[in-house]
């Protein structure tokens, strides 16, 4: 128990991920929260390779998590400059009256 | 090794108490403020297993322009006060079971994995680049960063060039009725339609707009 080892933050890992996909599923209010889900289980992802990459001894795990740290921010910067034209064109980013494609 | 227990157990259970306030907190405001908590914690694991470089970079990046961005995103479109519960939308009774189901099964999925994974050092094919520990993390990181990985890099940087262009072009407009200076109108002004000579009769005044 008080022996830290690779499973402990794995474990993290899932519950976070699993949190986050509960976030985009559960979600009824606008549509920002469900960009900070898939932000959390961006972390997920981070936190089980820096995890492998220490336990492992490979370094691979830490330069990855840098390219999954940059594709974060810019899927980020699109994510929410498209909420800010959808909120000009139509007034509301509420999840339950973004119905235009009628899917 | 008892410290390091503690410490990543304080630090997770933050970590996974703020990212249940994320999805559940009914003020976006909130909602961001707790992500960053999240992200302060777990940059702060990453600081304590030993990948110091990332941590601080998380910190930097999402802390300082992510979270900031976010931040500022719901304040500047005003939904904070969107007050809806979180499970009394109108047709969202519909969709909390399959969600709950979906979720609830893939974490278990993960933990199956988890618990059945062993750690069989003569299968993975690694170079040790971690195990001399005479150089710190973030000198180590650079030196297979700008050597192994100087593609990967740069299509990285592409990767933000891109969303930046992206986002300025989904956001730029113009507006109407908006009084501007129009450089290329002024430089491109020829006498002719500037300047206007009259003869000036004597005693008579000249009229303009006739």
């Amino acid at each position: 128990m008080t022996e830290i080892g690779l499973g402990h933050y794995l474990t993290l890992g899932a519950v976070i991920f699993s949190i986050g996909i509960i976030g985009i599923f559960l979600n009824r209010k606008n549509i920002i929260v469900i960009l900070m889900s898939i932000e959390l289980i961006l972390l997920a992802v981070n936190i089980n390779l820096v995890a492998f990459s220490i336990y492992l001894g490979d370094l691979a795990g830490q330069v990855f998590t840098l390219f999954i740290l940059t594709v974060a921010a810019a899927e980020a910067a699109i994510g929410l400059a498209i909420i800010v034209v959808y909120f000009r064109n139509s007034g509301t980013i509420r999840v339950e009256e973004i119905d235009k494609l009628k899917g | 090794m008892i410290a390091h227990a503690i410490f990543f157990y304080t630090f997770s259970l933050i970590a996974v108490v703020s990212a249940i306030m994320v999805t559940a907190s009914k003020n976006t405001v909130h909602s961001v403020f707790f992500l960053i908590l999240d992200f302060i914690s777990i940059s702060c694991l990453f600081i304590m297993i030993g990948a110091e470089f990332l941590g601080m970079i998380m910190l930097i990046v999402y802390v300082g322009a992510v979270a900031v961005l976010f931040l500022f995103v719901v304040m500047m479109l005003n939904v904070a006060q969107q007050k809806n519960q979180w499970f009394a939308g109108k047709q969202s009774s519909k969709h909390i079971p399959v969600g709950l189901i979906i979720s609830t099964l893939i974490f278990v999925e993960v933990i199956i994995v988890i618990g059945g994974w062993k750690y069989k050092p003569e299968i993975f094919d690694i170079n040790n680049s971690l195990a001399s520990k005479s150089v710190s993390n973030t000198h180590s990181l650079g030196q297979v960063l700008y050597t192994d990985y100087i593609h990967v890099f740069q299509i990285s940087g592409m990767i933000l060039l891109v969303a930046m262009v992206g986002a300025i072009v989904l956001t730029f407009r113009q507006r109407s009725g908006v009084k501007k200076q129009s450089y290329i109108k002024q430089i491109s002004r020829e006498r002719a339609e500037g300047v206007e000579v009259l003869e000036v009769q004597s005693n008579k005044g000249v009229k303009i707009d006739d």
